[in-house]
């Protein structure tokens, strides 16, 4: 067994909180870049440009790049050889989320009750993924999420007649309705397949993937293509002013389903796509 | 690139077309769903509002907190939609402009028309360039609503583009249309 330290992991979940926020992947700003070169509107262009600013002051200045800091997402990976020590894993994620929150001048967005509405003040709970794998490391990505763009997602429980083309029409369909409000250039993640809670956690894992990364199955790759072109379509551009570039991605995650299912989840990420890893 | 300072005249507003880049120098008050609820009601009560609001621009934002010597932390705007139920009432009133972003409702647009007056977005997600054109911040009403009090910003070169503007016209529709290729 590997032993963990408690306060190692409270330490480790700060800094991914406070760097999720701050630091904007390269994967994003090459994003942005590449879509000047194809972007057709000069607002947009003009939008670009000034996302690739933000970007840029926010990580020479440690300050969060979009003001809704969101809600921690936690994925774990922990190996089943990985013992924690010095108190419970969860307790320590929801310390260290609390910790990175105030240290880091992070929005608290959190209330502790979706009808009464009070903010639990400290950004917790953070909302945990957790798998045990093989090994003795513990792997841990926060991945902040945005409510603007959170509350343009959605899960249809398609069936197997309807086919890519309506898993197509849905996702397009999807991305027509949110317009504006999900702060274009976007980065769609879609599941496929599972059951209904599994579908939506497969379209929210489907984001952690940096921009400019393949499917690993080539039909899947095709796919993604595919929906990125007739998004790319739809007019609806950098912060729904009119434009060419609408996403920036759009990422598939599949599962096997049920012989009579075909679960489809449409998570939309906003440009501001957060998400850092460590492994203890 | 259009200049504007505030408060706006009729006049600036009548200046503005759907698709202006414009930037805005002046002050602006903050409001999110909390404050404009209460506006609206002391509107209704006939009761004067704390701040005036006349010719005024709101902005739709809940900042972040600030570091050490920041005047205001990361303010990019929030969805606007949200706020449109209290909307005509203010705009009634003689408020003028809002800045957010995404799509207002058919009677909010219709009210812009009727009193003469502005829908503006920021871009979302470009909070830290925002904060960098806010040069001031206090709190001037609803103190007891935290991050969703009313403050006043003082504000140099703010960077917005017109969405909708006092003659009907709406930037997500035509942008949309005329870049579509379905």
């Amino acid at each position: 067994m590997k032993e963990v330290k408690y306060q190692d992991i409270v330490n480790t979940v700060a800094k991914l909180c406070i760097d999720s926020n701050c630091l904007i992947g390269d994967d994003i700003i090459n994003a942005f870049q590449n879509g000047l070169k194809v972007e057709e509107s000069p607002t947009g262009k003009d939008i670009l440009k000034q996302l690739i600013e933000n970007a840029e002051i926010s990580r020479n200045e440690m300050i969060p790049a979009c003001q809704d800091t969101g809600v921690a997402v936690v994925f774990l990976q922990v190996g089943s050889g990985v013992k924690v020590v010095g108190g419970e894993l969860f307790d320590a994620i929801n310390a260290g989320v609390a910790k990175g929150y105030k240290d880091g001048y992070l929005r608290k967005s959190i209330v502790s009750d979706p009808l009464r509405r009070k903010n639990t003040g400290d950004n917790t709970p953070a909302f945990i993924h957790t798998e045990i794998v093989p090994g003795d490391s513990l792997k841990i990505t926060v991945a902040p999420k945005g409510g603007g763009s959170e509350n343009m997602s959605e899960i249809k429980m398609l069936t197997p007649a309807a086919g890519w083309e309506g898993i197509k029409k849905f996702v397009v369909d999807r991305v027509m309705r949110s317009k504006a409000n999900p702060c274009p250039p976007i980065i769609v993640g879609v599941g496929i397949g599972g059951n209904f809670e599994k579908v939506a956690y497969l379209a929210k894992k489907a984001l952690l993937r940096d921009i400019g990364t393949v499917h690993p199955d080539p039909f899947y790759q095709e796919k993604e293509k595919e929906l990125l072109e007739e998004i790319n379509k739809t007019g609806i551009g950098p912060q729904g002013f009119g434009g060419r570039v609408t996403a920036l991605a759009v990422f598939i995650e599949a599962y096997p389903c049920h012989i009579a299912s075909m679960p489809t989840a449409v998570n939309i990420n906003c440009h501001a796509a957060r998400h850092k890893t460590a492994v203890l | 690139m259009k200049k504007i300072t505030t408060p706006l005249t009729e006049a600036a507003v009548k200046d503005l077309k759907a698709g202006d880049s414009v930037l805005i120098t002046g002050i602006i008050y903050t409001g999110r769903d909390a404050a404009h609820k209460r506006l609206t009601d002391v509107l209704k009560a006939n009761q004067p509002l704390p701040v005036d609001l006349k010719g005024q621009i709101i902005y739709y934002v809940g900042p972040a907190p600030a570091k050490p010597g920041y005047p205001i932390g990361p303010a990019g705007p929030t969805t606007s939609e949200r706020m449109d139920p209290y909307t005509p009432a203010l705009l009634a009133y003689g408020m003028k402009g809002m800045i957010g972003k995404g799509n207002r409702t058919p009677n909010v647009i219709e009210a812009l028309k009727k009193y003469t007056g502005v829908y503006f977005a920021a871009v979302g997600g470009a909070a830290a360039l925002i904060a960098k054109r806010i040069k001031k911040c206090e709190t001037v009403a609803y103190d007891d609503l935290g991050p969703e009090a009313v403050m006043k910003l003082t504000v140099e070169d703010f960077p917005v583009v017109v969405v909708n503007d006092c003659y009907g016209n709406d930037l997500y529709e035509e942008g949309m249309k005329k870049y579509r290729k379905v």
